[in-house]
């Protein structure tokens, strides 16, 4: 068997390799919930900013730990600040989660298929997400709310699990009333206090001022909401064809070369993650695909 | 490199002793030679000194799940199937350091490895493994963002190409349309032919390369009858596949078999153990590895080779996509037969036969598909 010999030649040529990361530092954390923060990176080598389209995602390293697929968060309008907001629930997200001011990530990308930026502008934006799945949406609300004057409608539909873990409510909060942004939010379950909607997201649809005859909806959250969702988007009459979602799968170069987020003919990472409903509608409700 | 056939050489025959020519040319150009040769009570690949190093007297007999070397009477220099090993292990090495990286103060600082490829002369490769070579091409190289040490890899290759007429038990190339001829991909081919004490070579060659290096070898125009010959025996070879497969119209039945009771029956004897992946000559999914130094001052990326069979390869936050061991078998079947043609245009599966040969136990590609294939067609049309 071929293996590779002792005594690696090395060369430090930042640049093209796709597989090679570029250092980030990180310049401010945020604690979002009890588990989920932001980090905002800067770039530290000379760099004309960090451009990307909404939905698409980075590889994040952690010195010795590991990489993992992050969406990006931040707004594609300010392309000097790197946001991830991301859980920690694994050995790479629980090591992001000790990061403090000044230390260093590598990061690949952007990768990865965006919203459909073009088709939803001036038009009205149907947005339903569960729980983390807003991170990859924010972009898209930052995009779509900065065309002010040539779009249409924007209606976000949010779930999260409880009250404490709404995510960006500051922002919403802002958003709704600088910026004209229809959101609803709803908690799966509260105390006393929780003035709000109890229930899914899904519950939310039926009633959203929306028309289906015209919008495009967005989705992103855990597999199954989105199937639900997708069957009430359709029972209000939104079309397959204008509804996107965005998957997640295990990624281990980003580029379509490992093979690991295979979704039948797709790989996630560069024909996804944001998808077209009626691409991926026969493949949904298989398991274990 | 494809050759089409008006960039041939014309035919040539030469004696067997000059096979040894040939290797002379090709450490004169600082070619490393790869090729067929004994080790471990196997065919596999490994570096030629002389043809002297070639599986000279040998054979292999293959069937679901076993491999024997065995003697064989004539002294062929290529009377054999496909091993274990194909040139993926070369050019997609199992293990490759991408780079290093070392901290420093608060950060961390990334140094890329220096990927380097030596001039490697395959001798003796087969259509079926030419083809899976046309394959990786189109995974690794024909990306937008394709991969830099694959292309080095495959830049210093030269290939001399053998003439299957040996096909395994396990064989069904044929059924692919990836061989027994070798019709693609290479620099030099050869015909090694042995009949009534006649032992002789007919060599084309397929580039420019190849043209220089035929140049060289102590040779005769080939005749009408040499020729003649030579396609008598791929077509004898053409029926002598140990396996079959129904291509036509593959793709759509697997597409539609994805809840099929077949799945279930196979995953029942599937060990998960992988071998199928490893000793595939297409199937390239691969592994990051982060490793770092005891002092933790110091990591490096590796790619290595991984495969479907693992849990772990379909793993994210709170469990496995593909838990079960039906659901990984499907994934590699419906990837080699249907998905991977919407992917890269061609099937995944060159018709070598290694998987059914080194499944311990001798799950087989074919029987599986036929299976599914069977009962597609005599299913209710309801039956997904």
């Amino acid at each position: 068997m071929a293996t590779e010999s002792e005594g690696l030649k090395l060369r430090n040529a930042p640049g093209t390799d796709p597989m090679r990361p570029a250092l980030f530092e990180v310049h401010r954390v945020r604690q979002e919930t009890r588990d989920t923060f932001t980090l905002e990176l800067r770039s530290r080598g000379p760099s004309d900013g960090f451009q990307f389209l909404p939905g698409q995602f980075n590889m994040v390293y952690v010195f010795g730990v590991g990489e993992v697929p992050i969406s990006i968060s931040g707004d594609p309008n300010r392309p000097n600040a790197l946001f991830h907001t991301t859980r920690a629930v694994g050995a790479v997200t629980k090591a992001m989660r000790r990061l403090r001011r000044g230390d260093v990530l590598g990061i690949r990308g952007p990768f990865g298929a965006s919203w459909p930026v073009n088709e939803v502008s001036a038009r009205e934006v149907i947005i339903v997400a569960g729980g983390i799945g807003l991170a990859p949406l924010r972009p898209m609300i930052y995009q779509l709310l900065s065309q002010r004057d040539q779009r249409g409608r924007v209606v976000l539909l949010y779930g999260a699990r409880t009250p404490d873990e709404i995510l960006f409510t500051h922002e919403l909060q802002q958003w709704r009333t600088q910026l004209g942004l229809e959101a609803f939010v709803t908690v799966d379950r509260a105390h006393g206090d929780w003035q709000g909607n109890v229930g899914v997201v899904t519950t939310l649809i039926p009633k959203a001022p929306f028309d289906p005859s015209q919008a495009v909806a967005l989705v992103c959250g855990p597999e199954v909401m989105m199937r639900f969702t997708v069957m009430e988007l359709s029972k209000r009459g939104i079309s397959k064809n204008r509804i996107y979602i965005s998957m997640e799968r295990n990624m281990k170069c980003g580029i379509g070369l490992c093979g690991h987020c295979q979704f039948g003919p797709y790989y996630v990472c560069k024909d996804g993650p944001v998808f077209r409903y009626d691409q991926v509608q026969d493949l949904i409700p298989l398991r274990e695909i | 490199m494809t050759p089409r056939p008006s960039e041939w050489g014309p035919p040539f025959r030469f004696k067997p002793e000059d096979l040894e020519s040939l290797f002379v040319v090709l450490h004169e150009q600082a070619y490393k030679i790869i090729g067929p040769t004994v080790n471990d009570d196997a065919i596999v690949l490994g570096e030629l000194n002389s043809t002297a190093d070639l599986p000279v007297g040998w054979t292999d007999e293959q069937s679901g799940g076993s491999y024997r070397l065995a003697r064989h009477s004539r002294p062929e220099f290529f009377h054999f199937a496909s091993g274990p090993h194909s040139l993926k292990q070369y050019l997609h090495p199992p293990s490759v350091c991408l780079w290093t990286a070392s901290r420093n103060g608060h950060g961390f600082e990334i140094m890329e490895k220096v990927q380097e490829a030596g001039k490697l002369a395959f001798v003796g490769v087969r259509a079926c493994d030419l083809h899976a070579l046309a394959i990786l091409d189109k995974v690794f190289k024909a990306g937008p963002l394709p991969d830099s040490s694959y292309a080095l890899r495959r830049s210093q290759l030269l290939v001399i190409a053998v003439n299957c007429t040996s096909p395994g038990g396990t064989c069904f190339c044929e059924s692919m349309k990836c061989g027994p001829q070798v019709d693609e991909g290479f620099d030099l081919v050869l015909t090694e032919i042995e009949d009534e004490g006649r032992h002789f070579f007919v060599g084309q060659a397929g580039s420019e390369s190849g043209r220089t290096i035929a140049a060289k070898i102590p040779q005769e125009e080939a005749s009408s009858t040499d020729l003649e010959r030579v396609e008598t025996m791929l077509n004898d070879a053409r029926t002598r596949m140990g396996r079959r497969l129904d291509t036509s119209d593959l793709k759509k039945q697997l597409y539609r078999s994805y809840d099929h009771p077949r799945w279930e029956e196979t995953a029942e004897r599937c060990l998960n153990c992988g071998n199928c992946t490893m000793v595939c000559p297409t199937c390239f999914c691969n592994t990051m590895e982060d490793v770092t130094d005891l002092s933790g001052v110091r990591a490096e990326r590796w790619r290595k080779w991984d495969s479907c069979f693992t849990t772990d390869f379909s793993y994210i936050h709170g469990g496995s996509i593909r838990s079960s061991a039906k659901s990984r078998y499907r994934q590699w079947l419906i990837h080699k037969l249907a998905t991977w043609v919407d992917q890269f245009g061609t099937f995944g599966c060159v018709g070598c036969g290694r998987c059914i040969t080194w499944c311990p136990v001798g799950i087989d590609l074919t029987e599986e598909t036929a299976a599914i294939l069977e009962s597609n067609s005599t299913s209710t049309p309801g039956m997904k």
